[in-house]
C-alpha cells in the first residue's frame, strides 16, 4: 500500500503512536510500556464503541449528532444492573438477561430519538439533547443512590485479559469494529448513509429510503451506547449517574480526529481506534508531566483543535 | 406613438431614461444578448415579451446595472449609473427579506434611511406608495414580511419599487409583477402604471399575460435568441402576430415513437399513469411537459416521483426513476466515484444479504459506460472529474440501470452540449421502444419535439394537451401565454 499516507486515518495513527512513545519515554525505563498499552486499549475500547455509533450518525451529514449517548449509557447500565442484581439462578442466564436488557434499552432510546426528530421535526442535536434529560431522570429515579455490584463473572470478564494478553474489552471492541467496517464499506446500508450525508435530497430522488436509513442509524448508535454503558458499569464495579459524561465529547472527538468528515458522507473505522487511543494517551501524557487539571484540559482542547485543523487543511489541498 | 430622439419640444415623452447601444452580453460561449439597440423614453411603457431564454432577464440586468455589457454601451441620460438615473427593478421571484418588517425592507434598498427617525420616514414612504398604488390595502408597515400573504409580499415589493426616495423612480422594471396578484389588485397595478407613465415615468413591463401587455404598453418589443426581432407601437401588433413573432417556425423532422405509431394505427391502450395535475402517459410513450419555466412542471414531476417511492421502503423494482436536471442540487454524490454514482438507484439489485456484490457492480458500470458513452478511462474516478455532459449521462444511466417502468426527467439537458444531447435522445427513443415511459420536462423546443404527447403548463395547471402534429412551437407558445384574462 503505497497510498497509505493518503488514508484519512493515517495522521490520527501517527499522532496516536507519537503520543504513546512520548508517554512511554516518561515512565521509568520503558518497563511501563505494557501497562500503558493495556490501559490505553481498555479505556480506549469504551471510546471506540461509543465513537462507532456516533460516527454513523455524523456520516448522515450536518446537524446529525447524537447527544444522548451519556444518558443512554447511564440508563442502560442502571436498569440492567438492577435487573441482574435482583435475579437468582445460573450466572449465564443472568448475564444474558442483563445484556439483552441493556441492548433493548438502547434500541428503545434510538426509536424515541428518531421519533422526536421525525414526528416533531426537531433538529437532531436539540432532540437528542433534550431527550437525554428524560433518560437521565429515568436513571436517577430508578437508581435512588443504591449501588448494585455487577455479577462477578462480568466484573472478571471486563477486567480480564484472556487472549494474548490483550484486554477482553479490546477484543469485544475489535469484533464490533469489524462489523461496522463491513456495514460502512460493504453493505447497501452503508452506501445509503453516505449518500444521505452527501446530499439528502439527491439521495431521496435516487430512491434511497431516507427515513428508514436514518432511523436505523439512530437506533444502532443508541444500542452501542447501551452496550458501552453496560460494559463500563461491569468494569468499574457499578453504575454511576455521571458515568457517561465524558463520552459526549469523546464520541465526537474520536470521530473527527479519526478523519471522518464532519460535513458527512465520508467516514472510516480505523480512525476511530486511532482517535480513541490518542485521546487516552494524551491525557496520561499530560498526567505524567504532573500538570494540574486546568492545564490538562486546556492542552487537550488545543491538541484536538490542532489535529482537526491539520486534517481539514490536508483536505483543502487535495 | 413614434419615439423621438433627443431633447426636442415634445417634453417628457422624448427624454431617454436609458439607452442601449449595440449592447451584447456573453456567458462563455453563450451569447445571451446580441447587439441590442434600445432606447426607453420618459413617459412610455415598454412591453417586453419572448420565450424562456430569449434574453429578457439579461436585458433587464444590463439596464439595472447588475451586469456590465460584454460589448457596446448602456447609457443613462444625465446620470453616471443606474442608481443616479432612478432605475428600479422588481424581480419575479421575491427579493424581500422575510425576517424583516416592511419598512426595514425599504431601508435595505434606500440607503438614505439612516439616522434618527428613519423608521418614521420609511413608514411614511412605504405607506404612501401602498396607498397610491393599492388603495384599500391592509398592509401595516411594521408587519414582518414572513407574516404577509404571497400577494401582499408582491404588493410590498412593487410599492418599494415605486416609493419616494432620495432619487425619485424614473424607470421601473416589472418582471411578471401580477403572477401572485388576483384580478382586482392586478387592475389597480395596471392603472397605476398608466398613471405613472402619464406623469412622465417610464416602465418596462414583462408579462406572459398578453392582455396586460396590450392594456398598458405603449410600445412592444419582442425578443428571441438574444435579439430584438420586432419593435412596434402596441397598436400595430395583433395577439396572433405577437405569438408568431416570438417563435421559430421550423418543420418537425422527428420520427414518432413506436408507441405513438401504434396508437395512430388504432391501439387504444390505457394510460399507465395519471397525476393529480392531469398528466397521463401510456406504456412506451414519451410525454413532454412544456410551458414557461417555473410554471409548476418541476413540482408536478417531483410530486409524482415522491408518490411512487417511499421514505421507508427501498425497492429492488422501483416504479419510477428520476433524472435530475439541477445536477448539483438533485443528483450528484460529489465525493463518490462515477461507478457508485451510477449504481445508487439500482443498489437493491446488487446486494445479497445486505452486502454489495462488487463484481456485479463493476459489470453494470462497464455496461453503461459502453452503452451511454461515458468518457473516462476508469469508472472508479471521482464523478467530479467528468465534464457536465458526462456527469449528466451518469445520472441518465443511474435511472436507466434500474428496472423502473417510468423515467421522470426534470429538464435534464441544462448545460449539455449538442453531441451529448443527440446521443441521449437516441437512448431515450431506444428505451421507449422497449416499453419504458418517459415524463420529460423541458424548456427547449427541440427537445419537446421528441415527445409523442405534450402537456403545456401555465400557473401550475395544464393549459393544453398536444399530440402528434399539433406539437408545434406556435401551439405551445399560445398555451404558455394567457390571452383571455378578465382585466376587471
Amino acid at each position: 500500500m503505497t497510498m497509505i499516507h493518503k488514508a484519512p486515518w493515517f495522521w490520527a495513527w501517527v499522532a496516536a503512536i507519537a503520543a504513546f512513545c512520548a508517554t512511554w519515554s516518561l515512565s521509568a525505563g520503558g518497563a511501563g510500556g505494557t501497562a500503558l498499552a493495556v490501559a490505553a486499549l481498555t479505556f480506549g475500547s469504551f471510546s471506540v464503541m461509543t465513537g462507532l455509533g456516533q460516527m454513523l450518525v455524523i456520516t448522515m451529514g450536518p446537524g446529525n449528532t447524537d447527544l444522548s449517548i451519556p444518558a443512554t449509557m447511564t440508563l442502560a447500565a442502571t436498569l440492567s444492573l438492577k435487573l441482574m442484581g435482583g435475579m437468582t439462578g445460573s450466572a449465564g442466564l443472568i448475564v444474558l438477561a442483563g445484556l439483552v436488557s441493556a441492548l433493548a434499552i438502547g434500541a428503545g432510546v434510538g426509536v424515541a430519538n428518531f421519533a422526536l426528530i421525525r414526528l416533531l421535526r426537531i433538529p437532531p442535536i436539540i432532540a437528542t439533547l433534550s431527550a437525554s434529560f428524560l433518560y437521565q431522570s429515568l436513571a436517577i429515579w430508578s437508581n435512588r443512590g443504591l449501588r448494585i455490584k455487577p455479577p462477578q463473572v462480568l466484573a472478571d470478564f471486563t477486567t480480564g485479559r484472556a487472549l494474548l494478553g490483550i484486554p477482553n474489552l479490546a477484543w469485544v471492541a475489535l469484533i464490533i469494529s469489524f462489523g461496522f467496517w463491513v456495514l460502512l464499506n460493504q453493505s447497501g446500508f452503508g452506501r445509503r448513509i453516505s449518500a444521505i450525508g452527501q446530499n439528502p435530497r439527491a439521495a431521496r430522488l435516487a430512491g434511497v429510503p431516507t427515513a428508514r436509513v436514518s432511523a436505523t442509524t439512530y437506533v444502532i448508535c443508541a444500542i452501542m451506547a447501551g452496550l458501552t454503558g453496560f460494559l463500563l458499569a461491569c468494569f468499574s464495579g457499578g453504575a454511576a449517574l455521571n458515568m457517561g459524561a465524558e463520552f459526549l465529547l469523546m464520541s465526537i472527538a474520536v470521530t473527527v480526529i479519526g478523519g471522518s468528515s464532519i460535513a458527512g458522507g465520508n467516514s472510516n473505522v480505523p480512525g476511530i481506534w486511532a482517535g480513541a487511543l490518542f485521546m487516552y494517551l494524551i491525557v496520561s501524557m499530560l498526567n505524567s508531566y504532573g500538570l494540574g487539571a486546568g492545564v490538562r484540559l486546556l492542552s487537550t482542547g488545543i491538541i484536538i483543535i490542532a489535529i482537526v485543523a491539520a486534517a481539514s487543511g490536508r483536505k483543502a489541498r487535495l | 406613438m413614434v419615439v423621438r430622439t433627443g431633447d426636442d419640444q415634445t417634453g417628457a415623452q422624448a427624454v431617454p431614461v436609458v439607452e442601449l447601444l449595440g449592447a451584447s452580453k456573453s456567458f462563455g460561449a453563450l451569447k445571451a444578448l446580441d447587439h441590442v439597440d434600445l432606447r426607453i423614453a420618459a413617459g412610455e411603457c415598454l412591453g417586453l415579451v419572448g420565450h424562456n431564454g430569449a434574453g429578457k432577464s439579461t436585458l433587464v440586468n444590463l439596464i439595472t446595472g447588475l451586469f456590465a455589457p460584454t460589448e457596446g454601451q448602456v447609457r443613462y441620460a444625465g446620470a453616471a449609473n443606474h442608481l443616479e438615473a432612478g432605475i428600479r427593478a422588481i424581480s419575479q421571484e421575491g427579493t424581500l427579506c422575510p425576517n424583516l418588517t416592511v419598512l426595514e425592507n425599504l431601508s435595505v434598498v434606500q440607503r438614505d434611511l439612516t439616522g434618527l427617525g428613519w423608521r418614521r420616514r420609511a413608514a411614511d414612504r412605504i405607506r404612501s406608495a401602498l396607498d397610491v398604488i393599492f388603495p384599500g390595502h391592509r398592509i401595516r408597515s411594521d408587519s414582518l414580511v414572513i407574516d404577509l400573504t404571497l400577494a401582499e409580499q408582491q404588493m410590498v415589493e412593487i410599492a418599494i419599487g415605486f416609493a419616494d426616495g432620495l432619487r425619485p423612480a424614473r424607470l421601473v422594471v416589472l418582471d411578471e409583477p401580477t403572477s401572485s396578484l388576483d384580478a382586482s389588485i392586478a387592475a389597480q397595478l395596471l392603472a397605476h402604471i398608466r398613471r405613472f407613465c402619464a406623469e412622465g415615468g417610464a416602465v418596462i413591463f414583462i408579462s406572459h399575460m398578453m392582455g396586460e401587455i396590450f392594456d398598458t404598453a405603449s410600445r412592444i418589443v419582442v425578443m428571441r435568441d438574444g435579439r430584438l426581432i420586432a419593435e412596434r407601437p402596441a397598436g400595430q401588433f395583433t395577439r396572433q402576430g405577437l405569438v408568431d413573432a416570438m417563435g421559430h417556425v421550423t418543420e418537425s423532422d422527428v420520427q414518432p415513437s413506436p408507441a405513438a405509431l401504434a396508437r395512430a394505427l388504432g391501439d387504444k391502450s390505457q394510460a399507465i399513469l395519471r397525476t393529480p395535475e392531469g398528466i397521463e402517459a401510456r406504456k412506451g410513450e414519451i410525454v413532454g411537459l412544456a410551458g414557461l419555466a417555473g410554471h409548476g412542471q418541476a413540482e408536478a414531476l417531483a410530486r409524482f416521483y415522491l408518490s411512487q417511492s417511499s421514505d421507508w421502503h427501498g425497492a429492488a423494482r422501483p416504479a419510477a426513476a428520476f433524472v435530475a436536471g439541477d445536477r448539483k442540487r438533485d443528483g450528484l454524490m460529489p465525493i463518490w466515484s462515477i461507478r457508485r454514482n451510477l449504481t445508487l438507484a439500482a443498489l437493491d439489485t446488487l446486494t445479497r444479504w445486505g452486502l454489495i456484490d462488487t463484481a456485479k457492480e463493476a459489470a453494470i458500470g462497464a455496461e453503461w459506460q459502453r452503452r451511454i458513452g461515458i468518457r473516462t478511462p476508469d469508472m472508479g474516478n471521482p464523478i467530479l472529474s467528468l465534464s457536465g455532459g458526462n456527469q449528466q449521462k451518469v445520472l441518465f444511466a443511474r435511472a436507466l440501470a434500474t428496472t423502473a417502468g417510468v423515467i421522470v426527467m426534470d429538464d435534464p439537458m441544462r448545460g449539455v452540449d449538442i453531441g451529448t444531447k443527440t446521443e441521449v435522445y437516441d437512448m431515450i427513443r431506444h428505451e421507449a421502444a422497449r416499453g419504458r415511459t418517459f415524463l420529460w420536462y423541458s424548456t427547449e423546443m427541440d427537445e419537446i419535439r421528441n415527445c409523442d404527447r405534450v402537456f403545456v403548463f401555465r400557473n401550475g395547471t395544464i393549459s393544453a394537451e398536444l399530440e402528434g402534429d399539433r406539437i408545434s412551437e406556435e401551439n405551445i407558445l399560445a398555451a404558455s401565454f394567457q390571452f383571455d384574462e378578465d382585466a376587471a
